[in-house]
């Protein structure tokens, strides 16, 4: 038997590797920068959390009920948003982070910032190992499909990809709903193993944390989330010590990575021909050009 | 009540003022969101605390000191994190600054600690009253600074020939570069500018709120952000506009909404400022051509 500490610490990078995976369709398969995600993993948390307490809905049909809650709300911000390009999406998705944020932090439902206690504790090993997989299948086959292939033509360039007939606002709202889908699953099965949550769970770090582990293992890379999300779970874990420069050192890969391996660790020799990543794929235009002050 | 509020949010306002400065004027010449902008002011906020605190310096110099020596870590910053990206995509170099963002922080709470320091005025607490509303030393001389620095700023934009090298750079790259304007300190000197004024807004906000802590430069940064998307993002009159109106509409809101709610007004704005008007108040939107 594994004592519960390396249990925890599995659980955790089972959980971390479904936000990742999931962050990594909407970032780095979609193009679309998003550094809100924890937003959607904190809806599915709370709603899913709420589905047992106060309706007493067993473990699937809550941890779904969060899912689709999340995705509801990926769907909603997707709509009017996903007009929006580039930067400006990103400062939206973190305006929306920090507003769901705020609003979990008031709610009298959602205990304020007390936040939930006293949640079974219904994830095991193995709802995290199946929900893991079936995370990754249903990305993989989404990636390999029409769908896949349509949101990498518009990461590679939206205005070929409209012309040539993908409808791109529907595409990425899809993009949106099907990463929050599985951040809320994510979420649920949080909630659900710690029993408590509150609304700093999923602040802004959070979604740094995400997008860490996407750019480590590499952008529009699903393995690489995988590699990104286990690495970023364990290797603190391992260095107790530094557990103070867990952050600065977050903050560090982002920029190195960008420097010296913007395709990731993995990069694109190991990489299935649908994870790959062109140069031309971080390139994006502005929705506005400026002329001067 | 009403024209307490409003000078309230003025105050307030022209420090949103000063740190959207900051970012419109980064993204008017490379097209980059600066992250680290927030980090920037809060360096600058510890700076003039340590210097008016331990070194016991007087106000004035120590505010100088601080916005230079901001300026020096803006350079440092747009050096390592910006600078290798300038020829690599949009989202390496946003992922770069949120990067350098969260990098800053966390040495600030590395290094300070995450308890707050008592930043003591300098100004005497004196209280000015009128019929309509009152007014303290310290949000006047905060009026003061802002209106001062955003002349100086205007000046330097219109009038020198920095200045000039600063618009054609933001207007065309390539161009400029061929009529001999020399591209990097161009970017450089921006950065300098853009964080001294970011510091400065530090200073008076550590001031005014008396403590300066390691995490006040998250909100107060994404807050200039909103402000220089609301004027319009690269426009500067719009950057001073959207400040203003961003620190009126967060103090009624707070006072005649739901001051809860505070935080979630400016990313409000935001949003539907992104949704209705993307090109901001001043800003002008243009056709991106393939």
């Amino acid at each position: 038997m594994i004592s519960a500490y390396y249990l925890q610490i599995i659980i955790l990078a089972g959980i971390n590797i479904i936000m990742a995976a999931s962050l990594n369709l909407i970032t780095g398969f979609t193009g679309q920068l998003s550094i809100g995600h924890a937003a959607f993993m904190s809806i599915g948390a709370y709603s899913s959390a709420l589905a047992t307490l106060a309706l007493g809905f067993p473990f699937l049909p809550s941890l779904l009920f969060g899912a689709f809650v999340a995705a509801f709300f990926g769907v909603l911000v997707g709509v009017p948003t996903l007009k929006l390009k580039g930067d400006y999406l990103a400062i939206a998705t973190l305006g929306f982070g920090e507003i769901v944020r705020i609003v979990f932090l008031n709610l009298e439902i959602t205990g304020g910032a007390v936040g939930l206690r006293g949640i079974p504790k219904n994830t095991t090993l193995l709802w995290v190992i199946v929900a893991v997989l079936l995370t990754l299948f249903v990305l993989n086959r989404i990636l390999n499909s029409r769908v896949g292939r349509a949101l990498i033509a518009i990461r590679e360039d939206e205005t070929a990809a409209e012309s040539m007939g993908i409808n791109t606002t529907y595409f990425k709202t899809l993009a949106f709903g099907v990463g929050a889908f599985f951040a809320g699953i994510g979420g649920g099965l949080f909630s659900h193993y710690f029993r408590y949550i509150h609304p700093g769970s999923f602040g802004f770090m959070r979604s740094i944390e995400h997008l860490c582990m996407v750019v480590l293992g590499g952008l529009g890379n699903m393995w690489g989330s995988v590699l990104g999300a286990v690495a970023l779970t364990t290797i603190p874990e391992f260095l107790r010590a530094s557990a103070d420069y867990r952050q600065l050192f977050y903050g560090a890969i982002l920029v190195i990575m960008m420097r010296v391996r913007p395709q990731g660790l993995i990069g694109e020799r190991m990489a299935g021909k649908s994870f790959s990543l062109g140069d031309s794929i971080l390139k994006k235009l502005s929705i506005t050009k400026k002329t001067g002050f | 009540m009403f024209f307490q509020q409003l000078i309230n949010g003025i105050v307030l306002g022209s420090t949103y003022a000063l740190i959207a400065l900051g970012y419109t004027m980064v993204y008017g010449i490379i097209e980059l969101i600066n992250f680290a902008h927030g980090e920037i002011y809060m360096f600058g906020a510890f700076v003039g605390m340590t210097l008016v605190t331990v070194y016991q310096m007087p106000f004035v110099p120590a505010f100088l000191l601080a916005m230079a020596l901001a300026a020096l870590l803006g350079i440092t910053v747009e050096f390592f994190a910006y600078r290798p990206l300038r020829r690599s995509s949009r989202l390496a170099a946003l992922i770069s600054a949120i990067g350098a963002s969260i990098f800053l922080q966390n040495l600030a709470l590395l290094v300070k600690g995450a308890r707050p320091y008592s930043f003591p005025s300098p100004f005497a607490s004196e209280v000015y009253k009128t019929s309509l509303f009152t007014i303290s030393r310290v949000e006047l001389i905060i009026l003061a600074i802002s209106f001062l620095l955003m002349l100086g700023l205007t000046f330097l934009i219109q009038k020198t020939k920095i200045g000039i090298a600063m618009r054609a750079t933001a207007q065309d790259k390539d161009t400029a570069s061929l009529m001999g304007i020399d591209i990097n300190s161009v970017i450089t000197i921006t950065f300098a500018v853009g964080s001294a004024l970011g510091a400065a807004a530090g200073v008076m906000v550590g001031v005014y709120f008396r403590t300066v802590t390691p995490m006040m430069g998250l909100m107060p940064g994404l807050k200039g952000f909103v402000a220089a998307v609301l004027g319009g993002i690269g426009s500067i009159p719009g950057a001073m506009l959207g400040g203003l109106l961003l620190g009126i509409a967060e103090v009624m809101g707070a006072a005649y909404i739901s001051s809860q709610y505070r935080d979630a007004i400016a990313f409000a704005i935001l949003i539907v400022v992104l949704l209705f008007k993307p090109a901001g108040l001043i800003g002008r939107s243009l056709q991106v051509k393939v």
